[in-house]
Formats: structure tokens, C-alpha cells, sequence
């Protein structure tokens, strides 16, 4: 008998009974609305409060709805490649990556090494810009007043400008096509990437002190918001939450999509599930992907970077269906496309890991304080482009 | 993993009321589903989720599809009578295939690192039949999504803890994904309008008066 | 000691603010708008229209084919095509468009109408500080703000530029090439025509 897959709590909760069997006070119901600065976005929870504790929380969302789904149906497959990258649109590229690997899969197209070593280095800085934002809003988020978060930003501006010279743009890249990438990259581009990835680790070290050790960090973030493994699995959750909870499950050792089982990376496990563990993971999982891209800017070979076959207009795949997912930095990125032999998509659907993610968020913040609710929801990761789609 | 007619033949065994057929898939992917009736989904789910050899304790995906109604049209031999001579002739005769709602279920293995197996649910109709067993209580991943296919297509998961609308706003009507959806007519300023838009936005022009014809 | 992460990461805070005033690294903001930082060799902004020589009408590149107007994920591009013809660079006689608005504020700078264009005649512009008061129209950007010579394209791209001219001048060197071959089977066929075996007789001087 499985008790783990409990459904949430009642709507209705009532405030405490003391000896008499009288209600003790009232439950405050706080809307923690759409404009907030901590929300990470256009999110809402609505928050019943007993003093300071949280007795029920359900979060709102749909602010940024823009039916990106039925957007997909109407226009043709290679049109839709610009609007993957605002999903999340943070992590541009591997949207795009998702995306490509999707239809390269429903239409048996393949990628030249080039191009998928490209992939790599692309979505590992990614990942490496991700992780760095995401630390500088937890940081800010626990009142560091954003000096660390500019930081991290201006680390990340140097990834972002990577991209803008072989892209045209810094964040909606629209850069992968079905078959490889959308322009080469050159030499002095790779010269610059190993230069912006071997000064990263110093940055690491550096903003490592105000995270690691850092006594207030400690206080707020360790036993706080714990994530049991079973309730993680059984609630879908992927990604540096899934792993913290201890589940070794990441999908570049899994599925093994692109190129990854030829790099010597490590996964970092963690085992109490708490907020403190996601931090940590996401530091950890910083320096493997600088490994990964040490190891690519090494050992990218020449070649071409698109299929000669591929066709730019007029691509008709062939009916059928299929679910492709990357391993992005928030979680699992799904796609699940249906074809029906026209150059439009019948059924598109993206399987969003920020939306998963918020599932578990009331069963996280029960009993904890107003302003641990705060730092939960800062480690879950969401970006409302995914959330919302 | 085993093969799709070897997990059809076990829970053929163990569920002897289930309808379980494999749907094809022609593209070069090739994911074959299996499609089960919406009475025994959730016993089937089940089955699927606590059997030793499978171990499916991860629902990555909720989908829901529409189909709607699609006229089919074969050619078929009839015996007519022309000019007084009994003949064969070829006909074309039309059917209507009813349409449906659809949900798909993506099942991955976390402690056996193996997968997909993928599960479709049909519905009757798509106006009042259109039911369909939740299967939150078994797994709490399809929490969100379920909700998020009863705001879009309109599904109701019998079953489900807390069943209402997740994007739009509650006192929204209307299911935005459905194919035949008609968006609210906000088209006045449409600066470079094409096809369906253009439809839409030429019924805000102004009037152009008639010209009056000069005898 | 309690406390002396925290005092860590302060001389961490304190170390970069002394230090941005020596290292340029450390000091990261530029005061825009008096100075800005030089834009990348790819960026691309929004689209615009080439056009040879000097004359924008003349020397307009776009054939109005259509096929940029077709593949734009937002539809932003609207084409009216004109009715009688012009030369194009080839010397061939094509179709112009009488009308060319894109609307900059549905356009997502995805640079697919650059992809898929086969006469090389719309490109990706650097110029982003476009902004008006006019909510309706003023983003609405015709033929005649949208071209742009061929000599600004080599400033803003000159990369782009130069593999687009040699592009250019390919295709003019083969239509060149299948001119003058038809030329001379045409200058061989009527020499036949005339008289089966031609004797080379020397031109009377007049």
C-alpha cells in the first residue's frame, strides 16, 4: 500500500482549540501576490498563516499564460524553434536542444560530431549560467541585498556575450536546427571559451564563501523544506531537487542523448533533501560541467556542423509520435510532438520541469515560517516562461 | 525491458476485463503505446506501478490530445442496376469516425532506470462523456497536469483531489486547446494581417460607401 | 568562532570594491547612454532591406518572392507585389514589391526571413534604439525606412557582407557565363541559317 501519493491537504483549515475547545485567535490569509520581488516571476501563493507558521499553501500561476502549445500547431515545425528558446528563457539553448532532439528523433535525422560536441559545450555553459543567476537570487532572496547577485551577473555576462558572438543574441538564441547547429563556431571563439571557463573555477572559489560556510546561510537553509526520496519520485520531480533527495537519476547518464557517454563527468547525490542540499548540488554540479567543458573544448573535432540532407523549408516528417527529453538545468525537458505528415505539428506539448516541481511545494512549507516559504520556493528553481508556458 | 506484447499478454492475465490493444507508430522514433479502456485504466496503471519486473514509479508526462470528428471516405464495390444491366460500381461511401479526447501517460522506472511505457485513455465524446480515471492517486506527479488537461481540453478525472482550473482564471468558459476553439474577437488593429487573421480583422474596417453610378 | 564565515564574505565584498577601483575587471558598469560598449561582430537586432548602388528603388534586391513572409514565426512581414517589372542584378526582368512593412513591435529578431532568403536582399540590422511615443503605427516601418545600401550593410556586418557579395557576384558571373553561351549558339545557328557553307567573304569598304 502506497501512503506517499496522499493528495493535498483540505481546502478548509480551521485555526487551533485550546482547553475549552474554543478557536485560539484566527488564521491570517495572505495573498503573496503576483508582484512580489521573491517570486522569481509572476507567481502567486495564497498563504494561510497561523502566527508566522504556514498551515496551507496552494500556489496560482497562469499570469504569463500565452498558449504557447497551440502557437506550435499552427505554425510550421523550423518557425517554432524561436519560440523554444522564451520558454525558459533562461536556458535558451537547451530548449532549442530539446526541441531539435525531438524532431531529429521523430524524422531519423542525424547530427554531424561537430555539431553535437557544439551541443555540448553549449548547454553546459548553460547549465554554468543557470546555477550561477539561481545561487545570486538565493542569496538575495535570504536578504544579501543583491551585491552577490551582481556578481554572479556579471560572471554570467561573460557566457552571455560567448553567445551573442556566435548566436547574434544573448538570450533567445535560436540557435540548434533539426540536423546541427544553426552557424559554426571559429577558433578564437573556442580560445575564448576556454579562457571564460578556466577563470570560473576562481570565480567559484571566490563566491563560495558567501554560500558554503556561511552561518546565516546554515541558520535558514539546513533541515528546512526537506523533500523525502520517496515523496520526490512518486511526485515527479526532476533535476538538482530530485538528486538532493538523494535518487541518483540524471538524465545525461541515463538516456545518454548526444554525445555524453564520452566524457568523464560525476553526478553529485545529496542525502537530506533540504534546501542546503540543493545549493550544494548545484555548486557541485558547476564544477562538473566545467569538466565536461574542458573536455569538449579539447577534444571538438573539425568538421561540418549541419546534415547536408537536412531541408530548411518544406520539412514534412513522417506521421508518428514521440517523446524526446534533455536533462536541463531546472529538471527533465520533455517534448512530446504528434505528426500527421503536414509541415505543422498535430499535437506539441512541452513537459515543463518548473510546473512539476511546484507540486510538492505545499507539502514543503507546511509548518515552517512565512519567510522560510520564501527560500523554498527560491530552491525549487521556477521560471515563469516554463511554468506558464 | 520487456517487449509491449509481453507487458499486454501479463496484465491480459492479471486483469481479465481490461481491453488493451498496441498502437502503432510508423515515424522513425517507433514508440508503440498501449491503449486501455477507461473503466479498467486505473487497475491497469496500478498493475503497472507495483509490478516487480516493471516498477514504473515515475509519471513523467501528462498529455491530452483532441480529436475531433473525422469524415472517412472508402471506395466500395456496389451492386447497381444501369440501363437495365446489374453491374458493379464503385461507390464512395462516408463514414463518420465519432472524435474523442485523449490522454497520455509517459512512464519511466527511476529505481530500474528503464522506460517509456506509454499508456493513451480515450474518452467517449467530446461534450458530455468526456470522463476519464485520475491517476493522482497513484502517482502525485500528474497532479498539475491533469488539472492542466481539464483546463485546456475539458477531460474530467473522476477521482482527481482537487480538480480545477490551473492557467486561465477560474471564471474562465471554454477549452483554449480544443481544435475547434474560437478566440474572443480582439482584432481591430491588426498592422500586418495575414490568412485566418486577416479574416478576422476585415470585419473591423470601416465601411467603404457604395458609389453612386452615374446614368 | 561564531560569525566568521560571515566576516569572510564580507572581505570578499570589501576586496572587490577596493579593487574596482584599480582592476578593470571588477568595474563592470558602463554608463550608458554617454559611453556604450562596441556591439558584437553577429548581433542582430531587426531586419532590413539591401539595396546596390545608390538609387533604393533601383537597386532594391527583393524580388518579392514571398518566401520571408511565409516562413516568419509572428507574421510581421507584409508584401504587396508590384505589377510591371524591374531589372535585378542578373539583368533579369523581376517582380518588386510596391509595398514591404514589417512591424517591429510583433517582430522577434529570430532571423529566419535571413535564412531562407535565396536573392540575399534582407539582412539583420544592429540598430535597436528605436523606441517612439507612437503606440500605433510608429513601429510600422515601410520600404522606405527599412532599405538600406549595400555599403551600410559592409560598416554594420562586414563578415556577412563580404560572403554575401561573393555570393552576388557568383550568381552575376554565371548568368554572365549562360549569357554569352547563348549568344554564341544563337550567333552559330543564324550564321547557319543564312547559307549552308558560308565562304568567308571580306566586307565591301563603303
Amino acid at each position: 500500500m502506497n501512503t506517499l501519493a496522499t493528495p493535498p491537504k483540505n481546502f478548509e483549515v480551521k485555526p487551533k482549540l485550546d482547553a475549552k475547545g474554543e478557536e485560539l485567535g484566527e488564521l491570517l490569509e495572505v495573498s503573496m501576490g503576483p508582484h512580489h520581488p521573491s517570486t522569481h516571476g509572476v507567481f502567486r501563493m495564497d498563504v494561510v498563516l497561523d502566527g508566522e507558521k504556514v498551515v496551507k499553501l496552494k500556489p496560482v500561476f497562469g499570469y504569463l499564460h500565452r498558449n504557447h502549445e497551440k502557437i506550435g500547431e499552427n505554425i510550421s515545425y523550423l518557425a517554432n524553434m524561436p519560440y523554444t528558446d522564451r520558454l525558459d528563457y533562461f536556458c535558451s539553448m537547451t530548449n532549442n536542444w530539446a526541441y531539435a532532439l525531438t524532431i531529429e528523433k521523430l524524422a531519423g535525422l542525424a547530427v554531424p560530431e561537430r555539431a553535437e560536441y557544439i551541443r555540448v559545450i553549449m548547454a553546459e555553459l548553460t547549465r554554468l549560467q543557470n546555477h550561477t543567476c539561481l545561487i545570486g537570487f538565493f542569496v538575495q532572496d535570504m536578504g544579501a541585498l543583491g551585491t552577490p547577485m551582481m556578481y554572479a551577473f556579471r560572471e554570467r555576462e561573460k557566457i552571455l556575450d560567448l553567445f551573442e558572438e556566435v548566436s547574434g543574441a544573448r538570450m533567445m538564441c535560436n540557435y540548434m536546427r533539426f540536423g546541427g547547429v544553426r552557424v559554426d563556431v571559429n577558433d578564437e571563439w573556442i580560445a575564448k571559451t576556454k579562457k571564460v571557463v578556466a577563470d570560473y573555477s576562481k570565480f567559484l572559489d571566490e563566491f563560495g564563501t558567501f554560500l558554503t560556510e556561511n552561518e546565516i546561510v546554515l541558520a535558514r537553509t539546513q533541515f528546512v523544506g526537506v523533500l523525502p526520496k520517496d515523496l520526490a519520485i512518486n511526485a515527479s520531480i526532476t533535476g538538482p531537487m530530485l538528486r538532493a533527495a538523494g535518487v541518483n537519476y540524471d538524465l545525461r547518464k541515463v538516456d545518454k542523448y548526444g554525445i555524453y557517454s564520452r566524457f568523464d563527468f560525476q553526478v553529485p547525490v545529496g542525502e537530506h533533501g533540504d534546501i542546503y542540499d540543493r545549493y550544494m548540488i548545484r555548486v557541485l554540479e558547476m564544477r562538473e560541467s566545467i569538466k565536461i567543458l574542458e573536455q569538449a573544448l579539447r577534444d571538438i573535432p573539425a568538421g561540418p556542423v549541419m546534415d547536408p540532407k537536412a531541408k530548411l523549408r518544406g520539412f514534412r516528417p513522417k506521421a508518428g509520435e514521440v517523446y524526446g527529453r534533455v536533462e536541463g538545468p531546472k529538471g527533465e525537458l520533455g517534448f512530446y510532438v504528434i505528426s500527421d505528415g503536414s509541415p505543422n505539428a498535430y499535437r506539441y506539448r512541452v513537459r515543463p520541469p518548473s510546473f512539476i516541481n511546484l507540486t510538492i511545494l505545499e507539502d514543503m512549507c507546511l509548518g515552517h515560517n512565512i519567510s522560510d516559504a520564501v527560500v523554498i520556493l527560491g530552491s525549487v528553481d521556477i521560471v515563469l516562461g516554463e511554468v506558464d508556458r | 525491458m520487456e517487449t509491449l506484447e509481453q507487458i499486454q499478454a501479463r496484465l491480459e492475465a492479471a486483469l481479465p476485463s481490461a481491453k488493451i490493444e498496441i498502437v502503432a507508430n510508423e515515424c522513425a522514433a517507433g514508440e508503440r503505446s498501449l491503449l486501455v479502456d477507461a473503466a479498467s485504466g486505473f487497475a491497469v496503471a496500478k498493475f503497472l506501478r507495483d509490478d516487480a519486473q516493471l516498477q514504473l514509479d515515475y509519471c513523467s508526462n501528462v498529455t491530452g490530445v483532441d480529436w475531433p470528428d473525422k469524415e472517412l471516405s472508402e471506395k466500395i464495390k456496389v451492386k447497381q442496376v444501369v440501363d437495365g444491366v446489374e453491374k458493379e460500381v464503385e461507390e464512395v461511401k462516408k463514414t463518420i469516425r465519432p472524435g474523442f479526447l485523449e490522454a497520455v501517460y509517459h512512464l519511466y522506472s527511476m529505481s530500474l532506470k528503464h522506460g517509456p511505457v506509454v499508456l493513451r485513455m480515450r474518452t467517449e465524446n467530446r461534450a458530455d462523456k468526456a470522463h476519464l480515471p485520475s491517476l493522482t492517486p497513484l502517482w502525485r506527479g500528474a497532479e498539475f497536469q491533469e488539472r492542466e488537461v481539464y483546463d485546456l481540453y475539458g477531460v474530467i478525472f473522476d477521482g482527481h483531489p482537487d480538480l480545477r482550473r490551473i492557467l486561465m482564471w477560474d471564471e474562465f468558459t471554454g477549452f483554449p486547446m480544443r481544435r475547434d476553439y474560437v478566440a474572443p474577437d480582439d482584432f481591430e488593429y491588426e498592422p500586418t494581417p495575414h490568412d485566418e487573421v486577416l479574416v478576422e480583422a476585415k470585419k473591423h474596417y470601416p465601411v467603404e460607401p457604395k458609389a453612386e453610378v452615374k446614368s | 568562532m561564531l560569525g566568521e564565515q560571515i566576516i569572510k564574505g564580507m572581505a570578499v565584498t570589501a576586496r572587490n570594491f577596493f579593487e574596482s577601483y584599480v582592476s578593470k575587471d571588477r568595474l563592470t558598469t558602463v554608463q550608458y547612454p554617454e559611453e556604450r560598449l562596441p556591439q558584437k561582430g553577429n548581433t542582430r537586432q531587426f531586419p532590413f532591406l539591401v539595396y546596390d548602388g545608390d538609387d533604393a528603388e533601383k537597386g532594391l534586391r527583393c524580388v518579392a518572392c514571398q518566401i520571408c513572409e511565409k516562413e516568419c514565426p509572428p507574421k510581421c512581414i507584409y508584401i504587396v507585389k508590384s505589377k510591371d517589372k524591374k531589372p535585378d542584378y542578373k539583368g533579369q526582368m523581376q517582380v518588386y514589391p510596391v509595398r514591404f512593412d514589417i512591424d517591429l513591435s510583433v517582430c522577434m529578431s529570430c532571423s529566419i526571413c535571413v535564412e531562407v532568403c535565396p536573392f540575399e536582399s534582407i539582412k539583420m540590422n544592429t540598430e535597436f534604439e528605436l523606441s517612439t511615443a507612437d503606440r500605433f503605427g510608429g513601429l510600422l516601418f515601410g520600404k522606405d525606412k527599412l532599405a538600406k545600401s549595400n555599403s551600410y550593410y559592409q560598416k554594420v556586418h562586414p563578415k556577412d557582407a563580404a560572403e554575401s557579395d561573393a555570393v552576388i557576384a557568383a550568381e552575376k558571373a554565371k548568368a554572365e557565363a549562360k549569357a554569352k553561351a547563348a549568344a554564341e549558339a544563337k550567333a552559330k545557328a543564324a550564321a547557319a541559317a543564312v547559307s549552308p557553307a558560308p565562304p568567308v567573304t571580306p566586307a565591301q569598304p563603303l
